[in-house]
């Protein structure tokens, strides 16, 4: 099983529009034009101009500068998440599938109980027992993700597990082990993947929805979904100061979910 | 039972094998449901002979075939295997070699499982298989996925033989090809029984192809076996009415 992205229109696409916010973000873990925390009160609320091209926000602080951070902050809890979610779930998921029994029915049920909860207030509880902050948001989010992975991966060991070329591999000697890791697991990917690219906009639409509450990341830490919080006074008055992290959002969902249906 | 070949050695001994399956619960206060699909098996098999094991589709077959190897867990009885590493040779060959590997790796993990061949050691005895089973050696760098049936079903007949195994178990390994193919596949397993002096448990539904190829013949009904004795005594005098039925429906009688 080869994976690989079909080349079409609409994975171009995806790629483009996830490269527009995705590099930028990469590139502002490192560097950003200005310091996105330096407050100057003669540029509050500035207007755009060649020196601060989207602007600057209520405390005078550049908003392309401040994007650029945002972005690689939610990037990265977006990834970690995922990344901890996938881990841990296919864990849970693959032992449970293959070896079924008394364990993965009390797993499962427990998952059953998890899942019926949507994944946001989920969070919110975990949130609210670590507190605030971005490393703890991304515990939260990550606890909050496993019980999807989960169930995912635990269906498609389920299935793997009675394919004859499995059987053949027990005839051949493989351990357990071995029978999960290099037999099943590699084609359990596709699947995988995809879970971890809609887990990926799951993230990001979670994060910014508990920074807008206000109980995610805190300032002075930038984020998406804190900038679209603390702009909602200056909706009015300076608009692209919502806008613009809004659409960052969006266009960074967007593409990545085009990716993710032209995957094979 | 059947005396045939009892001046041979013996190669596998399943006694009064009962199988049954729990059928998975929907809802947690469900009662498992039992179902009985092996209900007292009982027979020998010698070096060198083929066995046909003919029956009607559900009534246990495979689940015998996996019973035997171990692949199933069993109710109650006795296997005993006199010989090392019987290994089997699967009914859809679509689902029986893994897509994510190449025909190398498959041919070479029960070596690297089980044996202390190093690299060359193995990818020497899995070019020789597959030359034996009438396949060029570039084919191991192939997947599964870029081969014809026939072509799988004898990668699956290298593969079985890569251990050396004195038996082995062929579940209707034909079935699911086409017709011009099957012989050629038939032809294959029948020479390197020869060759290699296997044993095999040839699983089949077709009456003709079981003649031509088997020692011996079982012919299994709900889960027992109804008739065992050499292809010849059975064919020729059916003691039960079933065989009478199958060999009139196949056209023999
Ligand atoms: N893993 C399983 N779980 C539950 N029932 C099974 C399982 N495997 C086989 N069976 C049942 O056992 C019966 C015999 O199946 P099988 O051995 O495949 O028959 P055959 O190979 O002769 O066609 C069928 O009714 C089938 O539904
Ligand atoms: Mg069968």
């Amino acid at each position: 099983m080869n994976l690989r992205i079909k080349k079409n229109a609409n994975s171009i696409m995806g790629i483009v529009l996830t490269a527009i916010v995705v590099i930028p973000a990469i590139i502002g873990i490192f560097w950003t034009p200005y310091d996105p925390e330096t407050i100057n009160g003669s540029l509050k609320l500035a207007g755009a101009s060649w020196a601060h091209p989207f602007g600057c926000d209520n405390f005078g602080r550049d908003i392309l500068s401040r994007i650029m951070l945002g972005s690689s902050t939610t990037f990265l809890i977006g990834m970690g998440t995922v990344i901890g979610g996938a881990v841990v779930g296919t864990l849970v998921g693959a032992l449970t599938g293959f070896y079924g029994g008394v364990i993965d029915e009390v797993l499962m049920r427990f998952n059953d109980v998890m899942l019926s909860f949507p994944s946001l207030l989920l969070a919110l509880t975990f949130v609210a027992i670590f507190g605030p902050g971005k490393y703890r948001v991304m515990w939260a989010l990550a606890i909050a993700f496993v019980p999807s992975f989960a169930r995912i991966i635990r269906a498609e060991f389920k299935r793997v597990k009675n394919m004859d070329y499995v059987k053949a591999a027990r005839l051949s000697g493989a351990s357990d082990f071995r029978i999960m890791y290099v037999h099943i697991l590699p084609n359990t990917v596709k699947v995988l993947i995809n879970a971890v690219l809609i887990g990926f906009n799951n993230a990001v639409l979670a994060e910014a929805g508990l920074s807008f509450l206000g109980i995610g990341v805190q300032p002075p830490d930038a984020s998406l979904g804190r900038m679209l919080s603390d702009s909602q006074t200056y909706l009015f008055t300076k608009p692209s100061y919502a806008i613009i992290p809004g659409m960052a959002i969006i266009v960074m969902v967007l593409g990545v979910s085009m990716i993710g249906k032209e995957v094979e | 039972m059947s005396d045939v070949c009892n001046n041979q050695t013996r190669i596998l001994e399943v006694k009064d094998l009962f199988v049954s399956f729990t059928e998975e619960k929907s809802s947690l206060f469900d009662k498992k449901k039992k179902i009985d699909v092996l209900n007292g098996i009982s027979f020998d098999m010698y070096e060198g002979e083929i066995v046909g094991l003919v029956g009607e589709s559900g009534c246990g077959k495979s689940t015998l075939a996996k019973s035997i190897l171990g692949l199933n867990k069993i109710t109650k009885g006795d296997i005993i295997h006199y010989s090392q590493y019987p290994q089997m040779i699967f009914q859809d060959p679509y689902n029986s070699l893994n897509p994510s590997k190449t025909i190398e790796f498959i041919l070479e993990e029960s070596l690297k499982n089980l044996t202390k061949l190093n690299v060359e050691e193995r990818r020497q005895k899995a070019k020789k298989r597959l030359e034996q089973v009438g396949l060029d050696d570039h084919y191991l760098i192939h997947k599964p996925g870029e081969l014809s049936g026939g072509q799988r079903q004898r990668v699956c007949i290298a593969n079985a033989l890569m251990l050396d195994p004195k038996l082995l178990i062929a579940d209707e390994p034909v079935s699911a090809l086409d017709v011009t193919i099957q012989a050629q596949i038939i032809k294959l397993l029948a020479g390197l029984q020869k060759e290699l002096g296997l044993s095999i448990l040839f699983i089949s539904h077709d009456l003709r192809v079981v003649y031509e190829l088997c020692d011996r013949v079982m012919i299994m009904k709900d889960g027992k076996i109804i008739e065992d004795g050499t292809v010849d005594e059975v064919y020729r005098n059916p003691q039960t009415d079933y065989t009478k039925q199958l060999l009139l429906s196949a056209g023999i009688m």
